[in-house]
């Protein structure tokens, strides 16, 4: 079991949940279960090729999953997933 | 003023109300002001603005906040000096600098950060907070100190230690992270979804804040003679300010403060050792693959910018260019500036420089073109970069004969 963080922008369906228990073994797996179970919101986070959004930031243990293995990452038991709408910083 | 229409998002274009929001629910686009440009056009002349006070304020009209109740320690309208020195040195004979180093807390944060708590406060937020890689954190803290509000500033734990200090002399809460400026940035994302009451600078109220940018252009154009540059160089952190210029050129335009429609080519600066929009516009790609930054220049240090996808197509499309320097450059840049024309800026001003000293060498930037140089914070905030390259030109005892002898040996030397 892993769990998901969902931002508040998701949260309206999600029935209002900010975290989420999802079994997986890889990124792409668990995104595409909160997906079934929460119709609606596979379209927000993924584009219509099946990738992650522009804007669209997921952290796994707090690594950016573009810099590991994208939506195939491997995803250990009790590893936390963060779904997070990109913000530039502002450059300082 | 009253010209603000809506929130509306940059993708699928969607509207909003205007509220701390900075996301579309719907495609996690980024939210936009939208303005009335024709009421703006029938309120705003140069007249109008030049009796204004001398600070942004005095673009009241085209910023994103209702009423004069500003929260600004004096914010902008900075010297737009011409570069005499450093253009003959590079064969630029209209060579002009923007020297930002000069505002408040000495960076271009003053003017995003006086926007966006401006916006706070009519917007009822009662902490100011933000994610910082330092110059920002040095303004938010010290705006909310002046206008009696709490303050959260998340920064990098290896942060150079005068921007840790320069921020928590104001008094609020400086909470340094281990982890680099994205890890930063990542938080407070996370926590501007737990705490809806905040006003995290360049998170929710980021909509407003990144339109204090634009008066770096509006500024420039006035000093100018209500003219606008050909070329401008602006360094590239998070991409934000680069696209705002663009943006408040074209405005003047708009509103019929400029008489030509401008066509100013927009050029990015940024450091070698976190430069993913320079390598993403070398290659020819649209997308640009973030990066872990290792570079002196840590106010550039962004290595996941959400608005370079946007500076990328603003620098093709007005045919401007990008170049990315080492950390020796930047020092050397940081020299030049210094040198040629008596300011001292951080590092992302040597950032800036470097870049100008390559671009004008490959003939990019062009002899026959009006240059602005956007120098954009200030180099007392990062001394420490310069520790091993500056020091006493001679040490010498207290005595006419040891002055004689080192005064001697330089006069022959020349």
């Amino acid at each position: 079991m892993s769990i998901v963080r969902v931002p508040t922008q998701l949260r309206s369906l999600t029935g209002g949940l900010a975290e989420l228990d999802v079994d997986g073994s890889t990124v792409g797996e668990i995104l595409g279960k909160i997906d079934a179970q929460f119709p609606g919101l596979g379209e927000r986070i993924f584009d219509e090729h099946g990738a992650l959004r522009r804007f669209v930031n997921v952290f796994l243990a707090d690594e950016d999953v573009r810099f590991l293995e994208g939506l195939e990452t491997p995803v250990k038991e009790g590893q936390v997933l963060s779904i997070v709408p990109a913000v530039a910083g502002g450059t300082d | 003023m009253a010209f603000v229409q809506s929130l509306k998002c940059r993708e699928c274009h969607k509207t909003y109300p205007i509220e701390a929001l900075h996301v579309c629910e719907f495609c996690f686009g980024p939210l936009e002001v939208a303005y009335d440009y024709e009421g703006i056009a029938a309120s705003i002349s140069r007249e109008k603005i030049a009796s204004g006070p001398n600070t942004i304020w005095r673009y009241a009209d085209l910023l994103p906040v209702d009423g004069t109740d500003y929260v600004s320690l004096g914010v902008g309208f900075t010297p737009l000096v011409k570069a005499r020195t450093l253009g003959d040195e590079l064969g630029l004979p209209n060579l002009w600098l923007k020297n930002d180093t000069v505002n408040p807390t000495g960076s271009f944060k003053d003017r995003v950060v006086s926007v966006a708590l401006s916006k706070a406060r009519e917007l009822g937020l009662k902490v100011a907070a933000c994610a910082s890689t330092g110059n920002l954190a040095n303004s938010v803290a010290a705006h909310a100190a002046w206008a009696g509000m709490e303050s959260y500033v998340f920064i990098p734990a290896n942060l150079e230690k005068a921007k840790i200090i320069t921020t928590s002399i104001f008094g609020g809460n400086v909470i340094a992270i281990e982890g680099n400026y994205d890890d930063v940035n990542r938080l407070c994302a996370e926590l501007a979804s737990e705490e809806p009451t905040w006003a995290f600078v360049n998170v929710n109220v980021r909509a407003y804040y990144s339109e204090g940018s634009k008066t770096l252009a509006y500024e420039v154009a006035e000093q100018l003679g209500w003219k606008a540059p050909d070329h401008v160089i602006v360094p590239v952190g998070s991409g934000s300010q680069l696209t705002k210029i663009h943006k408040g050129f074209n405005e003047l335009y708009k509103v019929g403060l400029l008489d030509e429609e401008p066509h100013v080519r927009i050029s990015g600066a940024q450091a070698e050792g976190c430069s993913p929009v320079a390598t993403a516009f070398a290659s020819g790609q649209d997308y640009v693959r973030p990066v872990k930054p290792n570079t002196i220049a840590k106010s550039l240090a962004i290595g996941n910018p959400a608005d370079g996808f946007y500076a990328l197509e603003v620098v093709r499309k007005s045919g401007g260019s990008f170049g990315s320097v080492t950390d020796e450059e930047i020092i050397e840049g940081m020299g030049l500036l210094a040198r040629t024309e008596g300011i001292f800026a951080e590092t992302a001003g040597g950032v800036t420089i470097a870049t100008l000293v390559k671009l004008a060498k490959e003939g990019v930037v062009r002899p026959e073109e009006t240059v602005v140089a956007y120098i954009t914070g200030n180099g007392l905030k990062t001394v420490e970069a310069l520790e091993d390259s500056q020091g006493p030109t001679y040490v010498i005892k207290p005595t006419l004969e040891a002055f004689a002898e080192v005064y001697e040996s330089k006069r022959s030397n020349q």
